[in-house]
């Protein structure tokens, strides 16, 4: 299997270095080689976090440059835009349905900008929308976002449940592990129903 | 407790891979200062058995830790980033001529690219300084074999040896092999004042050796298999570290000579490589360092010509630079950016808002706090190294202008004052000169993640500890003017400032409040009063998160306050500094 290249991006405390760490057990699991790199310097004070994680049966830099994007997944809105150049053409994209202010625009020096959605399905190969805090409402807890969003670009990976299910299993603990299942169906649910 | 019989292939962080390396290596001792990329090294290994694990209150003090538990007759691992070095490179220069008992290993986490540091030195200098050898890993696999190959260099050698990752080696995961724990027997400490007692008379003698074990190194570099050919097409590449990682990916056509020890080089080696290929091309992040050496050695090379000196390397920037397509275009920047920021509830921010209002300049240091130097708080004015804010605000109240009314007003955090900033304060009461210091102290070393440190009562190992207590450690060096205050109470907070402003002579003032992040102790969620708020947005200047302009509120065409509370958590600075009394508790 050739090298797929898989960027996740959002803000810190959306549960992103976990979502890279169950996307990279899976993988891992299926047989192939993984990297995985994070800058999360600065993740607990609400700065921009990237992660990048690498699969295929030979897997040399754990980062990947500009225009080698195969698939991102975007935890926050502004954060898909901020991503888009480093996209390769025809790239898709998993998007969490979530808007998260940042300084400039709270203290009103910067607009948010608006129409993103828009922008990002002219972009894209293809657009995979996922509405992770709808979701983590309906299931009674806000840290399950990064599960439904797992399950959504589940859809676009050659991984089965049971490899999902028993990456899950590997990482979480009991409690919590169900709902986290329940969040990751939904978000499956709703990606194969777009 | 790690589990100590893991499963045969996992995934490891780069530093993971390294704790449990040295895990398996015997390492008896471990001590080092939290830092990034270095940090998780020493949290993962002090969850394993049998293994001493310590934050010390710096670098020097970590790795000379490490020199003794070495001369003790114990395998010893000493971590900190590059910049920590900084500080360790007393040490380190002399214990190079000591040489070792039990093997001791002192990783350097370099961070190209800065994600977390203030410069991007290469620390693969220090080898060549030191004359000890620097290993490379390229990624976790490597990490947890040159940990391993690293000891046994160092003891087969006589000579600490520094194992040199950058960030994308510590931070990124990868699959790890790993084996069994070993026991290794050393000898306990005897009594050999000609390699452990460096007067001048000895320390000659011992340089003399030094000399010759690098001698012996270069022939061991010749013939280690972590310095390896791998021969394909007519363009050949020397690299190290992740670069190599990124030449493969870039280049799978290329020969490649991978270094896995940078220092000291294998001249032979490189002269039977560069015979081989058409064209060698040097590729490494930071400095030319094995480029100038090859070339050094008469030999012709590419290197930085193409390659860029500054920042991270990719695949894509590395082929476009050798391809002579340039690096790839930078991104547009129109978009609002991200810049991280005090949390909501941070005891830091109210400070900062005071010392605005103040106007005072502000002499800084390395910590969150020196995020406020950031709009809106705009505060701090100098961000060095470690503990500088203190010297740096002697030598700017020394160098003032008469002229020059403006209050000056340095901070420091309690972990980072603790590591080297007391040695300034000696220095102001020693010399009598009037700074006034404020110590950020929440309990923790907070931008590294909340590692312990010799203020909090505990730890990296869990047990307690006494307390230094900062208030007894400030009078007892000979302040007269220390106090401590609740920075959550901006009243009580000004007036010390402006005492300890106004104070003829060294004032420490000592803010407390815990890390919002660690104590978990929230207060009650703030709300605005659409009626009392004039949307004259003042309170958008302490740049909290939870606060933001309501669109549905307007007046004078201006949008009103309004409180996110989920994220609020209650630290009730803009309560306080509201002047028209338009935020308290939500109901």
């Amino acid at each position: 299997m050739s090298v797929t290249s898989i960027r996740i991006v959002g803000v810190g405390g959306q549960g992103i270095i976990l979502a890279s760490n169950l996307l990279s057990e899976v993988a891992l699991a299926a047989g192939l080689e993984v990297k995985k790199a994070e800058a999360h310097g600065m993740s607990q004070r609400g700065g921009s976090v990237t992660s990048d994680v690498r699969f295929g049966d030979v897997v040399h830099s754990p980062i990947i440059g500009l225009g080698d994007v195969d698939l991102l997944v975007a935890f926050e809105r502004l954060e898909a835009l901020r991503a888009l150049p480093a996209l390769k053409p025809g790239a898709a994209i998993v998007l969490n349905r979530q808007s998260i202010a940042p300084m400039p625009v709270l203290s009103g020096k910067a607009q948010y900008p608006a129409d993103i959605e828009q922008a990002l399905a002219r972009e894209a190969g293809r657009l995979v929308p996922v509405d992770g805090p709808l979701i983590a409402d309906a299931l009674g807890d806000p840290r399950v976002i990064n599960s439904a969003v797992l399950g959504a670009l589940s859809t676009l990976l050659p991984f089965s449940d049971e490899q999902w299910r028993a990456a899950y299993e590997q990482r979480l603990k009991k409690k919590g592990l169900e709902v986290n299942l329940r969040a990751f169906e939904d978000g499956k649910k709703q990606a194969a129903a777009a | 407790m790690t589990d100590t019989k893991l499963a045969a292939r996992k995934l490891l962080s780069g530093n993971e891979a390294i704790a449990r390396a040295a895990w398996e290596a015997g390492v008896r001792v471990a001590s080092g200062y939290p830092g990034t990329p270095s940090t998780e090294i020493l949290e993962n290994l002090a969850r394993y058995p049998d293994v001493y694990c310590e934050w010390a209150p710096n670098e020097k003090v970590s790795l000379e830790v490490v020199a003794g538990a070495s001369f003790g007759g114990a395998r010893a691992l000493a971590t900190m980033k590059h910049v920590g070095v900084n500080v360790a490179a007393d040490p380190l220069m002399t214990f190079a001529y000591t040489g070792v008992n039990g093997g001791a290993v002192i990783v350097s986490a370099d961070d190209p690219g800065m994600h977390s540091s203030q410069n991007e030195q290469d620390n693969r200098h220090f080898g060549r300084m030191a004359s000890i050898p620097v290993l490379e890993p390229s990624d976790s696999q490597e990490a947890y074999e040159f940990t391993l190959l690293a000891f046994e260099i160092s003891e087969r050698f006589d000579t600490p040896v520094m194992l040199r990752t950058t960030t994308r080696v510590a931070h990124s995961s990868g699959p790890v092999t790993i084996g069994e724990r070993q026991n290794p027997d050393l000898p306990a400490f005897q009594k050999n004042p000609g390699k452990y007692v460096m007067v001048p008379a000895n320390a000659k003698r011992r340089h003399s050796s030094v000399l010759e074990r690098e001698r012996l190194l270069k022939a061991f570099a010749e013939e280690t298999p972590i310095n390896r050919v791998e021969k394909r097409g007519a363009m050949g590449v020397v690299a190290s570290g992740v670069a190599y990682q990124h030449v493969c990916e870039a280049f799978p056509e290329a020969s490649v000579l991978k270094l896995g020890m940078s220092w000291p080089l294998p001249e032979q080696k490189i002269r039977e490589f560069a015979g081989s290929v058409e064209r060698l091309i040097v590729v490494e992040e930071l400095d030319p360092f094995i480029e100038t050496e090859i070339r050094a050695m008469g030999i012709a090379c590419d290197g930085k010509n193409l390659v860029p000196r500054e920042g991270e390397l990719d695949p894509v920037i590395v082929k476009g630079a050798i391809e002579g397509s340039g690096p790839p275009p930078a991104p547009p920047s129109a978009l609002p950016g991200r810049p991280p920021v005090l949390c909501p509830g941070c005891p830091h921010r109210g400070v900062f808002w005071l010392l605005n209002r103040m106007r005072a300049v502000v002499p800084g240091d390395i910590g969150c706090y020196t995020l406020g130097a950031l709009p809106p708080l705009e505060s701090l004015d100098i961000c060095i190294s470690m503990g500088a804010s203190v010297g740096s605000a002697i030598g700017m109240q020394r160098a003032r202008r008469e002229d020059d009314t403006r209050p000056q007003v340095a901070v420091i955090g309690d972990s980072t004052f603790l590591h080297s900033g007391i040695s300034g304060l000696i220095d102001a009461v020693y010399n009598q000169t009037p700074i006034t210091l404020v110590i950020l102290d929440n309990r923790t070393t907070a931008m590294t993640g909340g590692q312990e440190h010799p203020g909090t009562g505990k730890t990296l190992m869990g047990a307690s500890a006494p307390e230094i207590d900062l208030l007894r450690l400030c009078e007892a060096a000979g302040v007269e003017y220390a106090v401590r205050v609740d920075p959550l109470n901006l009243q009580e907070t000004r007036a010390a400032i402006e005492q300890g402003v106004a104070f003829d002579g060294p004032a420490v003032i000592i803010a407390t409040s815990p890390c919002v992040l660690q104590a978990h102790v929230t207060g009650d969620a703030m709300a605005v009063d659409g009626e009392a708020c004039t949307a004259c947005q003042l309170c958008f200047k302490l740049g909290c998160p939870a606060l933001s302009a309501d669109p549905s509120a307007e007046k004078k065409g201006r949008q009103c306050a309004t409180i996110d509370e989920s994220l609020c958590n209650g630290c009730r600075i803009c309560e306080q500094m509201c002047p028209k009394h338009a935020v308290g508790v939500s109901k």
